[in-house]
């Protein structure tokens, strides 16, 4: 049995402890929102924070995330710096087929709780692991900035 | 051309509709289909020649609710163009509905019923205009009727506002919903005499959409993208979301050569893994394979990661017998075999003037032979589908582009008959043309009978991905041109090589058909006297298919290239000589250059325009600074396109490091696809197409050796990623004319970005790109 923590609410799930926490979020525990795409961390489809660091969920094992904080892209609306993400994601016109956009905003949180006003360096940096077949790269780039400039404006 | 028949009955069959329980009585369900006969038409075009054609039934499109709530049904695939919001734009507009009160529904695959729905070749918005509106027109003038027969005033009296109908002489209203009831109830207008709303009273096509354009004070009220919210929250369903309890996780070993099959498996070990509920092995259809499953080696398991390790745990021979020369196929001896064929002639395409004494009376003789790979689409969402066989009844949940080819092919490897098969689209986390082929989803419903009506998920690896795509044709194409003793063209001679579409359903045709030959190679738009084109022969070893743009990618790669060579070789500038080469503005009949496909539109509507090639060449140019002095180690490149009835030019502005590190800095890409219904996504469609053919030409490619594919993961198969992205990207829409006949958007931005990048680093460095992908070519 592995006990997990995701979006604040425990789980308790009779999975091996190399299940990648990926497919434990999918299958096991039906949190859909967090999207398989290479299984090799090389895409950032899977991204979740895992005590608040942005991972790649297809190649950590269940056993790493036991006594930690898994949150997922479901639990973003609740987060002041993500649902500004999310807004800013939506005010550009960001998605195109969506499909990598969830781990998108999730590297794109995790950017912005590290700098909170990040340059076209920093963002490239960031984001250099996520992939977007439609590429719709540019508006995600101009999406941060306008997050960050939003986060400025409340702070 | 005119399907309209004076023997055309409409009828309005809503009693049907809920007698079927579709729709609560009260409803409006204004139904009728016409089921047009078309044997004695001469000929076909545009939607009307697609199968099953199109529909403008209000019944089958459209609903409202005695709430008001306005229902459109989208019957095309969405994968990110945008089309959910796009067409319900159009029903919306055209009934007069108030945006906040339409909702969409997602239609299951029913030709029969929806007219069409292969989403691909950049047809839903051209093919499906008229139809959408025609259809919102009905709706809305069966809610005057309806209106006017409660008021007892004349209905020419009575017109549809924002959401009600307005009785004008007194100023009286009744909401959609109020009416919704009694219009239903009516018959379905006649199609000739329904009024369109003219432009000057469209609220929501054409416009900009969501609310990043809202300028402050702004009253135009602007449509908000119908899955925006459910994508940035995680909540949209694409195909792996769709979940049920007792659902089964597979994965299939298939065979790594193109034909070949299981000689034995041995599964003890697989069997042992925890979860791993059964292995089963699943038939293919061998060579051509269509649609159908390769075969292979499926283990079943109660989660996708167990059935992963099970799969790993298999140990299986294949029997590479059945597969032929495909086992034997290396993709750099197939390329150095293709370049050799194009030294000699082969099926003449097309014959103008005497080429032959214009390479021999030429000044100058320029020739230059270009490479594009093998690529996968590997949209980001790998394939993936669920089947469930319940008391003889099929039922799928997929992410597919033709929906009707997945019901009958699941029809017929189940031996179930149509009605007995539902076909339920997802959003497609991306599609590229991989998706119009369901063999994934025929796997699932080989598996799906074995497990008493459990539902069976078919998963795809990104490993599956790459080594099972229907890959984009390998292309080799050689040119010659003979210039005078000005630099201008006097002949030109093009060979072009690649394995055909055509070698998916039936035996090695060797040759492109005119659908492929239509994409950019007879279409060669240049006015110059000699012209030969010919394709030699090119024989398939994988499964070729549809990718984005498809054989407009490397005609437009080698054409757009070689211009450019050509205009350096006469010493002139790139811009000016290509406007030369096309000649002064004028219209092309396709027929008149044996062009017999045309992208399946009539010739009379959809000519050859070197016109508007003009008019992009010269936005783009202006836009981007054309001829401004740049830095040392930095180059524009120009190139353009004129593909699925629309017009592209982007010019590129790119820098080479010395490390051959290589920048784009600024994108200006202008479009003309005519009428544009939702500009914001048609600039979204073109950057996408920009990224992406940054991509093809940097580093994209897929290999083969001994008929396997080489190429595992994103690793060795290189998408571009946010640095390879232009630092700035302009997209430049025009020619945004209701006169002008409506073009392709999804694709046509594509084949340019790929020359257009090899020109600017020619211009950039004076290293010209012959052979893609760039890959370290440039490091030194």
């Amino acid at each position: 049995m592995v006990t997990l923590t995701i979006n604040g609410q425990e789980h308790e799930l009779d999975v091996p402890d190399q299940m990648p926490l990926l497919w434990a979020i999918r299958d096991v525990v039906q949190l859909t929102g967090t999207k398989f795409g290479c299984g090799m961390s090389l895409c950032g489809a899977c991204t979740v924070h895992l005590d608040g660091e942005a991972i790649r969920s297809c190649v950590t094992p269940v056993s790493q995330a036991e006594g930690k904080s898994v949150t997922t892209i479901e639990a973003m609306s609740d987060d002041e710096v993500g649902r500004r993400v999310q807004q800013a994601w939506l005010d550009l016109g960001v998605a195109q087929c969506g499909y990598c956009q969830g781990g998108q905003i999730m590297s794109a949180t995790a950017l912005l709780k590290e700098h909170e006003t990040p340059d076209d360096e920093q963002i490239m940096d960031a984001m250099g692991g996520n992939l977007c077949r439609c590429g719709t790269y540019n508006r995600i780039r101009q999406a941060i900035h306008r997050a960050a400039e939003q986060g400025e404006d409340q702070a | 051309m005119n399907r309209l028949r004076d023997d055309l009955m409409l009828a309005n069959v809503s009693r049907r509709h809920v007698l079927k329980g579709l729709a609560a009585s009260g409803a409006l369900v204004i139904a009728a289909r016409w089921d047009w006969a078309l044997a004695d038409e001469e000929a076909a075009y545009g939607a009307e020649a697609m199968p099953h054609g199109w529909v403008d039934d209000p019944n089958v499109f459209i609903r409202i609710d005695e709430d008001g709530t306005v229902t459109v049904t989208n019957h095309r695939a969405e994968m990110g163009q945008g089309i959910r919001t796009s067409l319900v734009m159009v029903a919306a507009d055209e009934l007069g509905a108030d945006w906040d009160r339409v909702r969409v529904d997602q239609a299951p695959g029913d030709e029969e019923k929806y007219g069409n729905q292969n989403t691909d070749g950049s047809r839903s918005m051209r093919h499906w205009f008229d139809p959408m509106r025609r259809a919102a027109a009905a709706a809305r003038t069966m809610l005057e009727q309806a209106a006017a027969e409660q008021w007892e005033v004349p209905v020419s009296e009575c017109r549809a506002g924002v959401h009600v109908v307005v009785h004008e002489p007194s100023g009286r209203e009744s909401g959609f919903g109020e009416l919704a009831a009694a219009a239903s109830q009516r018959a379905v207008p006649e199609r000739d005499s329904l009024s369109l709303k003219p432009r000057e009273e469209w609220r929501y096509i054409g416009q900009e959409t969501g609310p990043s354009q809202h300028a402050e004070g702004d009253e135009v009220e602007r449509p908000l993208a119908i899955d925006g919210e459910d994508i940035v929250t995680g909540t949209a369903v694409y195909g792996a979301d769709v979940h049920f309890d007792d659902m089964l996780y597979a994965v299939v070993a298939r065979p790594p050569v193109y034909g070949a099959t299981v000689a034995s498996v041995d599964d003890s070990e697989a069997m042992g893994v925890p979860g791993v509920v059964r292995v089963v092995q699943i038939e293919g259809t061998g060579q051509p394979a269509a649609f159908e499953p390769l075969g292979g080696v499926a283990v079943v398991a109660e989660n996708t990661w167990a059935a992963i390790q099970g799969r790993d745990a298999l140990s299986i021979e294949w029997d590479n017998e059945p597969a032929g020369d495909n086992a034997a196929y290396d993709s750099e001896s197939y390329r150095e075999a293709l370049e050799a064929a194009a030294e000699s002639a082969g099926k003449v395409i097309r014959d103008e003037g005497d080429i032959e004494t214009a390479l021999a009376d030429a000044e100058t003789n320029l020739t230059a032979t270009y490479y594009m790979p093998h690529m996968a689409q590997a949209p980001m969402e790998p394939p993936v589908a669920i089947v469930r066989l319940v008391d003889g009844k099929a039922e799928v949940w997929a992410p597919v582009q033709n929906p009707q080819a997945t019901r009958e092919g699941v029809a017929e490897r189940l031996g179930l008959d149509f009605a007995d098969v539902t076909v339920n689209v997802t959003l497609l986390g991306g599609g590229f043309g991989r998706k119009s082929k369901p063999d994934f989803v025929l796997e699932a419903a080989s598996l799906t009978g074995e497990f008493d009506g459990r539902p069976v998920r078919v998963q795809w690896t990104r490993e599956d991905d790459l080594h099972h795509a229907y890959f984009h044709a390998v292309s080799v194409d050689r040119l010659e041109a003979a210039l005078d003793s000005e630099g201008r063209a006097q002949g030109w001679r093009h060979r072009t090589l690649s394995p055909s579409i055509g070698s998916l359903f039936a035996p090695d045709p060797e040759h492109k058909g005119d659908f492929e030959l239509g994409m950019g190679f007879n279409t060669m738009p240049f006015d110059i006297p000699a012209i030969r084109l010919e394709n030699p022969e090119a024989s398939a070893h994988v499964r070729i298919g549809w990718f984005r743009s498809v054989y407009n990618l490397p005609h437009a790669y080698a054409i757009q290239s070689f211009a450019a060579e050509m205009a350096a070789q006469a010493g002139r500038d790139h811009r000016d000589y290509l406007l030369e080469l096309l000649g002064p503005a004028r219209r092309i009949d396709p027929r008149e250059i044996d062009e017999r496909w045309n992208y399946g539109e009539n010739p009379e509507r959809y000519p050859i325009d070197i016109g508007r090639m003009r008019a992009v060449i010269e936005k783009a140019t202006e836009e981007a600074g054309w001829g401004r002095e740049l830095p040392e180690g930095r180059g524009l490149g120009l190139a353009f396109h004129h593909s699925f009835a629309s017009y592209t030019a982007v010019v590129l502005d790119v820098e080479v490091e010395d490390d051959g590190n290589l920048i784009v800095h600024n994108a200006d890409m202008a479009f003309d696809c005519g009428p544009q219904v939702n500009p914001e996504r048609i600039r979204a469609q073109l950057e996408g197409s920009c990224v992406m053919g940054i991509g093809i030409a940097l580093h994209s490619e897929i290999t083969a050796s001994e008929g396997k594919i080489e190429q595992n993961n994103f690793h060795q198969f290189e998408i571009p990623r946010m640095p390879h992205a232009p630092r700035a990207m302009r997209v430049h829409l025009i020619n945004d004319d209701p006169d002008v006949a409506m073009g392709g958007v999804g694709e046509p931005g594509l084949p340019p970005v790929a020359p257009a990048l090899c020109n600017a680093v020619y211009a950039a460095t004076g290293k010209r790109i012959r052979r893609l992908p760039i890959a370290d070519q440039l490091a030194s």
